[in-house]
């Protein structure tokens, strides 16, 4: 989304006294801050979830639990998936800042392709869970697992989607500033992805197999 | 396969006259006005200024226009309901069937909080926080548009529910297991969750847009502490909105998963869990209770400063104040049900939050009164609506702390009393604040003001309708009536009921003069007409012309204190300079967007075809959706240049600005 209020990118690169001092930010400051809130409001829905989840952990209603569910050799592999992608996304960022187009399209690719992979992984525990009698109607505890696991998933799908559109916004106008400015909210929210992942092999994967 | 999924002509209630009566109503006013519309050849201009545009202006007015309409309709159910209650004891039925007295509580409950309450905030935020900060525009003014459009379509899915299918019969609040499919196999549920699935969805970007706005754009040296009391309470209700909405949004998908694909969050089966969407609803509940009050609590403190013509009585201590209930308003839930059972010390710890969360709103009140103490108050409408609500707010926090008590609580829970309680700090908070607001800026919005003698009418009707409807209401709570009884067998309650519906007659009243002086302000707008600053006002708002331009301020004023508006003023009084050769440059200015008109006319689309299972019309809607957003992302003009000419043009006709 556009700005109106702030100020073009380019100026004002030294440094001030205060930031009240001089007014509006810049464009590139003002989006990225919003799309940080946005990141912050999406991590408060998953704790909704996280706690959803935690409060019916136990309540398998004598159908299988996460001990006998999980299997953890498919979420370390998703996990090194989704990790190696974000560092792709990192090296995307840099080849965006030097402007160059090829190694932007070949990080981008990669990024796709491992967070394709992971999701793979993903729906083919998920199928084989639904397979053996274990979908989310089999118990609160299911529901809740898919339930939050699958929002993640989501949002990758939805990753997905929107790195495409970038790479074709970077093919048909450039390197220009809003493209700039989209990209970047781009990478923080994969990563953001990252880390809710990291919590979610922690608390679904881990201690669902230790309990 | 039925392309229809389980809408067929059963779902418009003919056998139901008042139903049929109402939603002909509707259908009759919206039919006129959209002719008459197209027939005077209006349609073009409200496109063009009003449908696409994304100036925060316009679409705080269209927020307005919209909860006002929504509080025309709430108030027909309460109406409804207290008239019902007022026939119905004994033996008596009333007029109105149970299941048709449980939808109007809940459309009753929904559309106040979600439809009216919340419009009227954030299009009162959306009008004056640019305007105090001393900006152009939002952060993300095409995003402001798509939450408006978003919000629009979740009132109107509400308001279709009316003719087509049926609203939930629940409660506003849909607790579980009532609330899922096994006892509410109809769509009145379906309707409350994607109505409110979507206008949430846009009232998270209106939260995200203001944090943005508020903590990165404003005007150079405003820093803080010189911030209007108003933009700091709207931070903290949109603080309040990023961290609260998105749990409504998770608690509500969990009911949509269970009610659409049978999964297992609150059902009796499947070990599932229904106090823990009491939960889950009330940790965005009680916060969602501050999001509404702390922006009028801002008003009550610019309005009350403007018109004792003092600076306010210990600025620091009210954003000290609005802070910590901003932070204490999350720590507070679990009062809403303290009958769960969850043992004396986690009720004795929520109980004692509660108490405490009651300080720093004390602390606001008392800096209200020093402000008005030794000041010279003109008695307008605005300040009139201040001073009812310190009495009436008073009265409704100290039975809000009675009721933090547990042992207590577990008499008075669900009963009349709480009904009074939440109606006394909503009404006399909320609503008396933005009806301040309403009086305060309108002649800002449209350079005329309101007719006093009419406001003060409508204000008196609404104060004395008050206590008329909702002090006898504290009786029946004491004497054991529940809430939501369609009738009752105790016939000692109904004088008191009659009482409440004279009540809701008086405002009624209150409501009518409310239209009335709308109408006649209106027809006298030429004697009604006013400069930049109508009120001798303190902040940056009243610094331009009334109504602003599109671009509020041809030069982006320099702060240097707080009140920069009255500062400058009374430097200007003593120091006389000589008027200033301003020279103008021209302005970037966000362009007109169809992006949220179509994103909302898509959502109903969505919206309606999920809550009647038409699986193809909700997946076009969605890829609808998807569309729009993928032009909006290819556009290429993104900004409009209004040329330096235009903007001296206006500057010299409106000599208006005070050179800020």
């Amino acid at each position: 989304m556009n700005i109106a209020v702030a100020v073009d990118d380019e100026v004002r690169h030294e440094v001030q006294p205060s930031a009240s001092a001089v007014g509006p930010a810049t464009k590139r400051i003002v989006v990225g801050y919003g799309f940080w809130i946005f990141l912050l409001s999406d991590i408060v829905m998953f704790a909704a979830l996280f706690a959803g989840y935690a409060v019916l952990a136990h309540a398998t209603a004598g159908g299988p639990s996460g001990a006998q569910l999980f299997n953890q050799g498919s979420a370390a592999i998703e996990t090194g998936c989704l990790l190696a992608s974000s560092y792709t996304c990192g090296l995307m960022s840099l080849a965006i800042t030097s402007r160059r187009y090829a190694v932007t399209y070949l990080a981008a690719l990669i990024t796709f392709i491992l967070g394709a992979a992971f999701l793979t992984l993903e729906v083919r525990e998920f199928a084989g869970m639904i397979a053996i009698g274990a979908g989310p109607q089999r118990s609160a505890f299911l529901s809740a697992f898919f339930t939050l696991v699958g929002c993640h998933g989501l949002h990758v799908t939805a990753g997905l989607v929107w790195l495409t559109v970038m790479m074709a916004q970077v093919a048909i106008k450039g390197f220009r500033a809003t493209v700039e400015r989209r990209l970047l909210c781009f990478s923080l929210f994969w990563h953001a992805l990252d880390i809710v992942w990291v919590w979610l092999f922690t608390v679904v994967y881990l201690m669902g197999v230790l309990s | 396969m039925n392309l229809l999924g389980k809408l067929n002509w059963s779902a418009i209630p003919f056998d139901q006259p008042i139903i049929m009566g109402a939603s002909g109503g509707m259908v009759l006013v919206i039919v006129s006005i959209l002719s008459w519309v197209t027939l005077k050849g209006y349609l073009p201009y409200l496109w063009r200024e009003w449908l696409t545009s994304v100036d925060h202006k316009r679409i705080g007015i269209m927020y307005i226009i919209l909860a006002l309409i929504m509080l025309l309709r709430g108030f027909a159910d309460a109406i409804m309901m207290r008239a019902q209650q007022a026939v119905a004891a004994g033996g008596a039925q009333g007029y109105l069937p149970p299941e048709h007295f449980d939808q109007i509580f809940s459309a009753h409950g929904t559309i106040m909080i979600f439809f009216m309450a919340m419009p009227f905030v954030i299009g009162m935020m959306n009008f004056v926080v640019p305007l105090q900060l001393g900006v152009r525009d939002m952060a993300f003014p095409t995003l402001n548009s798509v939450a408006l459009g978003l919000t629009a379509s979740g009132i109107l899915l509400t308001n279709i529910s009316l003719a087509v299918g049926e609203f939930a019969k629940t409660g506003w609040v849909a607790y579980p297991p009532l609330s899922e499919l096994q006892f509410s196999p109809g769509v009145g549920v379906d309707y409350y969750l994607w109505a409110l699935q979507i206008s949430g969805v846009g009232t998270l970007m209106t939260g995200i847009n203001f944090v943005a706005t508020i903590l990165k754009t404003r005007a150079p040296g405003m820093s803080y502490m010189r911030m209007p009391v108003f933009c700091w309470t709207s931070l903290a209700a949109n603080l309040l909105i990023v961290a609260a909405f998105p749990v409504l949004t998770a608690t509500l998908a969990m009911l949509l998963l269970d009610r659409y694909l049978g999964f297992h969050f609150f059902t009796i089966d499947g070990q599932g869990n229904a106090m823990m969407y009491v939960n889950l609803f009330w940790v965005w509940g009680h916060p969602e209770v501050y999001i509404l009050v702390l922006p009028a609590f801002g008003i009550f403190s610019e309005v009350v400063s403007t018109f004792s013509g003092k600076p306010l009585f210990g600025y620091r201590s009210m954003v000290a104040a609005t802070m910590v209930i901003c932070v204490l308003s999350f720590i507070v839930w679990l009062h809403h049900f303290f009958t769960m059972g969850a043992g004396a010390n986690v009720n004795g710890f929520f109980g004692v939050m509660t108490m405490i969360i009651a300080v720093p709103t004390g602390v606001k009140v008392f800096n209200w009164l020093f402000t008005m103490y030794g000041g010279r108050i003109r008695f307008t409408v605005p300040i009139l609506w201040s001073i009812g609500f310190m009495v009436t707010f008073v009265i409704g926090g100290m039975t809000g702390v009675l009721m933090a008590v547990p042992p207590a609580d577990f008499q008075l829970h669900n009963s009349l009393f709480l009904i009074a309680h939440f109606h006394n700090v909503i009404i006399g908070g909320t609503v008396f604040g933005l009806m301040a607001g309403y009086n305060y800026w309108f002649p800002k919005a449209f350079g005329f003001k309101l007719d006093e003698r009419w406001g003060r009418a409508s204000f008196w009707c609404w104060l004395i309708g008050f206590y008329l409807a909702f002090m006898p209401l504290y009786a029946l709570g004491l004497m054991g009536m529940t809430r939501r009884m369609q009738h009752y067998d105790v016939a000692s309650w109904q004088p008191w009921l009659v009482v409440a519906a004279v009540g809701v007659v008086v405002i009624l009243a209150g409501i009518v003069s409310q239209v009335i002086q709308l109408v006649v302000s209106i027809r006298d707008r030429e004697q009604l007409r006013v400069t930049a600053d109508p009120w001798n006002g303190r902040t940056l708002e009243w610094a331009t012309a009334s109504p602003p331009p599109a671009w509020n301020f041809a030069v982006l004023p320099q702060v240097t204190d707080l009140d920069a508006l009255w500062n400058k003023k009374q430097r200007g009084r003593t120091q006389a300079q000589p008027p200033k050769e301003r020279k103008f440059e021209p302005i970037e200015m966000p362009k007109n967007s169809a992006t949220g008109f179509i994103t909302a006319f898509f959502a109903v689309v969505s919206g309606f075809a999920l809550i009647w299972h038409i699986w193809w019309m909700a997946g076009a809607g969605a890829i609808g959706i998807f569309l729009t957003m993928l032009v909006f992302a290819f556009r290429d003009e993104e900004e409009i240049e209004v040329p330096a000419e235009q903007i001296a043009r206006f500057e010299q006709v409106n000599q208006a600005e005070i050179a800020v």
